[in-house]
């Protein structure tokens, strides 16, 4: 079953059409690749389902249901969540603090019994922490837990940006470029854990990525965009054997004599 | 921590109502400047209304307590809840506006309340203002400067302690996460509207019950006790004790209250020598006033709060530097 299907997607900035009836559609439990080069509208996509930016026409299905109306925040409690491809850490607050933002929709405490605290609102954060500590547990970022996310390496900040979409407990997560500006070891570590989420917990991971030893090894389906249009869809040695996907990224083949 | 709240109960026993009513004036200041912080310092809206929003509260309490003829104990928290209504009323506009743009919509809260304060004189008594009660429990009256202060301390603590809570739970992370990234902060499913409403409602109570207790200790509420120089006062509490910092707000709140009379000490001294200098140094006031806030924003951006802490480590760290 798909648990998630787009459809006839475009995406119109003014005469620039970053995303043209783009259509593919995501199969519930598989690590599902979105890939393309520079400006393909890799990102525009995302933002789409996320719900940041408003299609011009198509549609976004979640599990069979209609999302495009919906505000970014309602796309949350359906349990999408997001890794952003620029840093978009709580930078202030400790990792702690940030997992917990990410489980924003699955706790319930309002003000008054936030600012009584005591009582239910304990209860609640002791009872969070728990499945908090198990996504530190997973990334393994214990040691750095109260540590405020600002001052952490370039890499640990990506791992905490991954581990706060986590911390959802999400169906479908979607992973804007997690390795991005990593080195060799610390992409093999993100690999293992995005293999990990996937077969442990169950995740549908929708992955956008650059390193194409990565996508290729990851991915069960592929799907690639060049200036806005759809040009692939299938499973990596399909698309690896594409031509016009080769075109893309290899540019037109010269005949050599 | 502790040693500072006995001192706070304690030193009333210990010195003159003059002191005492300075205290109270610090108390009902730190109220009002740890409501704005809520707004300004943790979710990030600038708001200059705070003038109008303590006068809301200071009518309320005098149309319930004196018009109305209710008791004290209930025109508190009524005078709150009437400007967190009031308050998020004027957040509306934060979900399209910010920074700038905002701090001129909340400008604007400051003068159409105070335009309705000052021409609605059948419920409001108009530029005469009106007259209010200290408030009484059975037969005991808090008339003195003492147990007036009491009060205003015990609903500090109150302020204080929700605060400290609200910041550690689900809707002070929401606050937090909207003043850092507003964008991550939808993502995380924090609807931006509400809780900017919200942080506004309950910023607004805390200033309106500020407003109130300042109205029962002067015991008169008139539209120019709440002009626009009272918002900016606010802001410079906040903004001299450290933006998003309880303790900062507490230390702004004594430090902004404080500093007049200090100076009003200074000029006085000064004048001993130069007896025909004092008009001038009168005038000197408002300069250095506007001189040490500058001076902060320089030096200190973190404010008061950020000093302490230093201070703090400076001890901890003690003798050894690293």
């Amino acid at each position: 079953m798909a648990i998630l299907e787009v459809n006839d997607l475009s995406l119109k900035f003014g005469g620039v059409k970053a995303l043209d009836q783009v259509s593919y559609h995501v199969e519930k439990g598989e690590i599902f690749s979105l890939i393309g080069p520079n400006g393909a509208g890799k990102t525009s996509m995302l933002n789409c389902i996320s719900g940041l930016y408003t299609p011009s026409s198509g549609s976004i299905k979640f599990k069979g249901k209609e999302i495009l109306g919906m505000k970014p925040y309602n796309r949350t409690s359906l349990g999408i969540s997001r890794a952003f491809q620029n840093i978009a850490l709580f930078a202030h607050m400790s990792v702690l603090d940030n997992l917990k933002l990410g489980r924003h929709v699955r706790m319930k405490s309002g003000m008054f019994k936030g600012g009584m605290y005591w009582g239910g609102a304990e209860k609640e954060e002791v009872s969070h922490r728990r499945s908090v500590e198990q996504v530190i547990e997973f990334l393994e970022m214990q040691d750095i837990r109260h540590t405020p996310v600002g001052t952490l390496p370039y890499g640990l900040q990506k791992r905490v940006e991954v581990g706060r979409a986590l911390a959802l407990e999400p169906e479908l997560i979607l992973l804007d470029e997690p390795m991005a500006g990593m080195n060799s070891a610390e992409k093999e570590d993100m690999a293992r854990f995005i293999l990990d989420m996937h077969e442990l917990n169950g995740i549908t991971v929708f992955l956008i990525e650059h390193d194409m030893g990565v996508i290729m090894d990851l991915s069960d389906h592929i799907a690639v965009l060049d200036f806005g249009k759809r040009i692939g869809f299938g499973t990596p040695e399909e698309i690896q054997k594409n031509p016009e996907v080769i075109r893309a990224y290899l540019g037109e083949q010269e005949v050599t004599t | 921590m502790l040693i500072l709240t006995a001192l706070a109960f304690l030193f009333p026993l210990l010195t003159n109502d003059y002191i005492v009513g300075l205290a109270t004036l610090c108390a009902i200041a730190s109220i009002g400047a740890i409501g704005l912080n809520i707004l300004t310092g943790f979710t990030g809206q600038i708001s200059i209304g705070v003038g109008a929003f303590l006068g809301v509260g200071g009518y309320t309490s005098a149309i319930i307590t004196s018009t109305l003829g209710l008791s004290f104990w209930f025109a508190i928290p009524i005078a709150g809840i009437v400007t967190a209504a009031v308050g998020a009323l004027f957040g509306i506009p934060s979900l399209r506006l910010k920074g700038l743009y905002l701090a001129i919509a909340t400008l604007a809260a400051q003068f159409i309340i105070l335009f309705v304060i000052t021409r609605w004189t059948s419920l409001t008594g108009g530029t005469s203002g009106m007259v209010l009660q200290r408030p009484s429990i059975g037969g005991f009256s808090f008339m003195s400067a003492d147990s007036y202060y009491y009060i205003c301390l015990a609903v500090l603590l109150f302020t204080i302690i929700y605060t400290l809570n609200l910041f550690r739970s689900r809707i002070g992370r929401a606050f937090l996460a909207v003043r850092d990234r507003d964008v991550a902060a939808q993502i995380m499913g924090i609807n931006l509207f509400t809780y900017k409403v919200l942080s506004f409602a309950i910023s607004s109570f805390f200033v309106g019950v500020a407003g109130a207790l300042l109205a029962h200790y002067t015991m008169i509420v008139s539209p120019e006790l709440y002009s626009i120089t009272v918002s900016i006062q606010y802001l410079a509490m906040i903004l001299v004790g450290g933006l998003g910092s309880i303790l900062g707000s507490i230390l702004g709140a004594i430090f902004i209250v404080l500093l007049p009379v200090i100076l009003g000490y200074g000029v006085d001294f000064a004048s001993i020598f130069l007896p025909d200098m004092h008009h001038m140094l009168a005038a000197f006031q408002e300069v250095a006033f506007g001189a040490i806030i500058i001076f902060f924003l320089i030096f200190e951006p973190g404010g008061l709060a950020h000093i302490w802490n230093n201070i703090k480590n400076y001890f901890k760290l003690w003798p050894f530097s690293y």
